[in-house]
């Protein structure tokens, strides 16, 4: 498939719109009073759980782009990725101001004492880097090695959201197993695409050596 | 005239109830809904009538009572703060009689040590159930001396209507100075024992939640803080009480144990 730049951009469009959409929802509901009994509960799980569902979707456009060709889509991964930080900031600012009420010292003893909050913390420390180094002069200035290198980074924090995810319920687990569940798919094939390349597929019988 | 209201209840009418759409739609009832927003839907058709609660175990004179025989017993109004594990917690105007009157009808015997509960159960009923983690009937226990207790209350309904399904309807267990999960919800079962009885949460996870799981800032879940708490209906985080405020009543109870241990 082929898109042409005025199309490129209507999409591009479409889907910074689209993205758009859970942030436009949860405002409406927060308008009406329709956030339920405890909306600050409910915005720091919704923001986070967004988040996350952005870093899958992020993660989704390399196994596409492989498996059904569809190159087409790397065009929108990094306004993606940067949604998925966009709401993980949303998360932390909700956390931050609601559950810590804006206190630095509270904010650190909480990173220190609850291995779910490090881990969480870690997790969106490790998108820093990535969102700042998403332009096209930062990929050009660490050259296009050194920044693929960096934005590996994002495998390992998408483990640590699922984890962080999976830390905070009491018993019902099965919204961080199916992100879970999801995200062990796709590293999986990243696992697997990774050793196909690397063992080189005999193209006749080996030959017996004598 | 003043309505009748004992001294207990009144030395905690301090604090401003939550409301009746607060209380009744963020519920922990597990076997209707993990999700605490949805229990109050899914609860709605739980038929409860007829109930019966059985009473035995080391009693005199054991007893299965029909729910209109506790709706006899002399009710009151109490005013409780209600502070969950997970760190919210609301204030809560229930009506209903003292865990004391009900024993004494049934009269333990001086080798009772500890009051067993345990809650409905029916897969019917409560299909999400099997979704819950945790294992089912949800039972739970006190100490006899924390039963016997002027504080511990079994509560028959809230804001002067029946019990709401979503509370726990239609009778169900308040010990304000413990954490929410220990005031189990729609009791069939009440039985006196010399050892101390198993209770879902410790059995699912003993190292995060202990028989006594008494609210104490001090002491912190494994995976989060309970210093403070998150009161319904505000946006910013208040400190946790001691005994959830209820120290003066009941710390003597625990004279002597080391509160870290017997979490």
């Amino acid at each position: 498939m082929r898109t042409d730049k005025k199309d490129l951009q209507l999409n591009k469009f479409l889907v910074f719109m689209n993205a758009l959409v859970p942030l436009a929802l949860v405002a409406w509901d927060g308008f009406r009073h329709q956030l339920g009994v405890n909306p600050v509960e409910f915005l720091i799980r919704y923001f986070g759980v967004m988040a996350l569902v952005f870093v899958l979707v992020t993660l989704t456009i390399t196994p596409l782009r492989k498996i059904f060709g569809w190159g087409f889509l790397i065009k929108y991964r990094r306004m993606l990725g940067l949604f998925a930080f966009f709401y993980a900031c949303l998360h932390l600012i909700a956390y931050l101001g609601f559950d810590r009420g804006w206190s630095l010292s509270s904010t650190l003893a909480d990173v220190i004492k609850r291995p779910f909050i490090t881990i969480g913390m870690a997790s969106f420390l490790m998108l820093v880097p990535l969102a700042i180094t998403s332009t096209d002069r930062m990929l050009h200035r660490l050259g296009a090695k050194r920044w693929l290198k960096l934005h590996k980074l994002v495998y390992v924090l998408a483990i640590g959201g699922v984890v962080h995810f999976y830390m905070i319920v009491k018993s019902d687990v099965f919204w961080p197993l199916v992100f879970a569940f999801i995200l062990m798919i796709l590293l999986g094939y990243r696992l697997y695409a990774r050793q196909q390349k690397n063992t080189p597929k005999p193209k006749t019988q080996p030959k017996k050596t004598a | 005239s003043s309505p009748a209201v004992n001294p207990v209840s009144n030395a905690h009418a301090i604090e401003q109830p939550n409301t009746l759409q607060e209380i009744t739609h963020y519920n922990n009832y597990y076997e209707f809904s993990t999700n605490k927003s949805a229990v109050a839907k899914a609860a709605e058709h739980f038929v409860t009538s007829p109930w019966t609660v059985e009473v035995g175990g080391l009693v005199g004179k054991p007893r299965t009572f029909d729910l209109m025989d506790l709706l006899k017993i002399e009710h009151e109004e109490r005013i409780y703060r209600f502070r969950c594990v997970e760190g919210w917690s609301m204030v809560i105007p229930w009506q209903g009689f003292r865990l004391k009157k009900l024993l004494d009808l049934v009269e333990p015997l001086g080798s009772a040590k500890f009051v067993a509960f345990e809650s409905y159960y029916d897969k019917e009923q409560m299909p999400n159930a099997k979704y819950s983690g945790i294992d089912l009937p949800y039972v739970e226990g006190l100490r006899l001396d924390e039963a016997l207790h002027p504080l511990t209350l079994i509560a028959t309904g809230l804001y002067g209507q029946p019990m709401p399904n979503q509370n726990g309807a239609p009778i169900r267990l308040v010990v304000p100075w413990k954490y929410g999960f220990k005031s189990i919800k729609s009791i069939v079962k009440i039985t006196l024992t010399d050892t101390m009885p198993e209770t879902t949460w410790n059995k699912l996870a003993p190292d995060e939640y202990g028989f006594y799981s008494n609210v104490n800032p001090n002491v912190d879940h494994p995976r989060w803080s309970q210093a403070t708490e998150q009161r319904i209906g505000e946006l910013s985080r208040r400190p946790s009480l001691m005994f959830n405020g209820y120290a003066e009543e009941v710390a003597g109870l625990y004279n002597g144990m080391d509160l870290k241990v017997n979490f």
